[in-house]
């Protein structure tokens, strides 16, 4: 296992719609350590949910070098995205993203399933992370019947489900009144406290990155010189 | 011919105006032996009823019938029945030169004259029906698999976040159109019992419906083909899509 969860060097991302060129990041670097909790802060626009992505394996960048869990986003392809995604980092949305017909047990399963690993019964460890997250007796209800605080620690359980090296949480509290965000927050900080997490916290709000135990702002598409 | 009648209820013919019905178009009127019933612009009286299978639905003494029709003596039609296969062909010479003006034809070329391949365009008429079927089966379920992909796009987006391959999003999609393809043909199965069924219930001396075993793997293959081909386009459509275009996706 190497020693940074991520380590990015150079990265840029253009988007080009016809003839107009958009440059959402213009030359990061940024290392974070195994069993970090890093927030990222940074006004709409700044490219904070770009480098996520990137980070993520949801896009590929346009130059740099992004290496996500030992493995180099910026030369693996889509297959290798899709295996990063699948191995190593594990997502938490501000919509939660559940998959709305599905118990949260289900929802828990599928990424198990997908992953390849057994879903059928849980093993004690992750279900002592139920316990933390809280939502033990809640497992065989649907979204619809959860309250949003609930949902999200059901978004954190099924992305904690196949241990990834990295939890990327984009805008985690976005939906939540302050009563939820403070627990989701609390909960993110026990877990990486408690179990060694490393996790990504990408947010506007400098309340919820004061939760991270590092800090990065972004404007502009860089990381900003005060860090 | 026929074997002769087997009577279910009554008897045969004792007065000028009794009447035998099979039991299928006695099911229809919902008569019984002793009932009257209208028929030629005269009642009749029901003697029997026999078992369905000989040839008509209705029959009457043919005195009776030649003389309420005003061909007293004479006939349409008569079957005839060689007593040993072999001799049919000695038989229908020895009748074609004996009445050459009459239309003589043996059995196998008689019913010929009213099969599909006789009727002149009704092979083609069918085959046209089958062929509509087929392409509107295909378009059908193209266009509920394109709806459903993209009712899912979001779920499809969620998906790929967690790390499903395009060849498991391609296959979950293949595998819904083979299911509803399937469940598709076994309800078309399970529809034609039903007709069969309110047909013989409700116009039992009507057209029989033949459900005929051969053709349900054809029409299987039919319908899974066109679902899987119908849900390829939509399942390739999702393959390609961007999850992060698929998680914005409202």
């Amino acid at each position: 296992m190497s020693e940074n969860a991520i380590r990015i060097r150079g990265l840029r991302k253009t988007y080009r719609t016809g003839k107009v060129s958009v440059d959402a990041l213009c030359g990061v670097d940024l290392e974070v350590p195994n069993g970090e909790f890093l927030s990222i802060v940074g006004p709409s626009g700044s490219g904070k949910s770009t480098l996520f992505h990137i980070v993520g394996g949801l896009t590929p960048p346009t130059a740099g070098e992004v290496v996500v869990a030992g493995l180099n986003v910026s030369t693996v392809g889509d297959r290798g995205r899709t295996e990063l995604r699948r191995k190593h980092v594990g997502f938490v949305f501000q919509k939660f993203n559940l998959l709305p017909n599905l118990t949260a047990r289900d929802n828990i399963r599928t990424a198990l399933y997908i992953s390849g690993l057994p879903s059928e019964t849980f093993d004690p460890e992750f279900t002592r992370i139920l316990d933390l997250l809280g939502i033990a007796g809640r497992l065989d209800h649907k979204p619809s019947e959860m309250s949003g605080g609930e949902q999200q620690r059901v978004a954190i359980a099924r992305a904690l489900a196949t241990r990834p090296r990295i939890l990327l949480a984009d805008e985690p509290t976005g939906n939540l009144d302050s009563r939820n965000s403070l627990a989701v927050l609390d909960l993110l900080k026990d877990l990486n406290e408690r179990l060694g997490q490393t996790i990504l916290m990408i947010t506007h709000n400098a309340d919820a990155a004061a939760f991270g135990r590092r800090i990065v702002h972004m404007s502009d598409g860089k990381i900003s010189p005060a860090n | 011919m026929s074997g002769g009648f087997t009577f279910e209820q009554g008897h045969s013919f004792e007065k000028p105006d009794d009447i035998l019905l099979d039991r299928y178009y006695a099911e229809q009127r919902h008569v019984h032996v002793g009932d009257p019933i209208s028929m030629l612009n005269r009642s009749w009286h029901i003697a029997g009823i026999v078992e369905p299978g000989k040839l008509a639905h209705i029959f009457l003494p043919i005195a009776v019938l030649q003389d309420l029709t005003g061909c007293t003596g004479k006939v349409s039609q008569v079957y005839l029945k060689v007593d040993n296969q072999s001799n049919l062909e000695a038989a229908f010479n020895q009748l074609k030169d004996k009445y050459v003006d009459f239309p003589i034809y043996t059995m196998q070329a008689f019913t010929s004259l009213v099969s599909v391949q006789n009727i002149p365009l009704l092979a083609g008429f069918i085959n046209a029906v089958i062929g509509i079927g087929v392409v509107i089966g295909f378009a059908v379920v193209s266009l509920s698999m394109y709806m459903a992909v993209l009712q899912r796009t979001r779920e499809i987006g969620i998906l790929k976040s967690l790390g499903a391959s395009n060849r498991f999003v391609l296959g979950m999609i293949l595998a819904e159109a083979l299911i509803l393809g399937l469940g598709g043909t076994l309800f078309g199965i399970a529809l034609s019992f039903a007709s069969r069924y309110f047909m013989q219930h409700l116009m039992p001396a009507s057209l029989p419906q033949a459900i005929v075993p051969i053709w349900w793997p054809i029409a299987g293959a039919i319908a899974m083909g066109a679902a899987l081909l119908g849900a390829l386009y939509p399942g390739m459509m999702a393959v390609k899509q961007d999850p992060i275009e698929a998680l914005a996706y409202e």
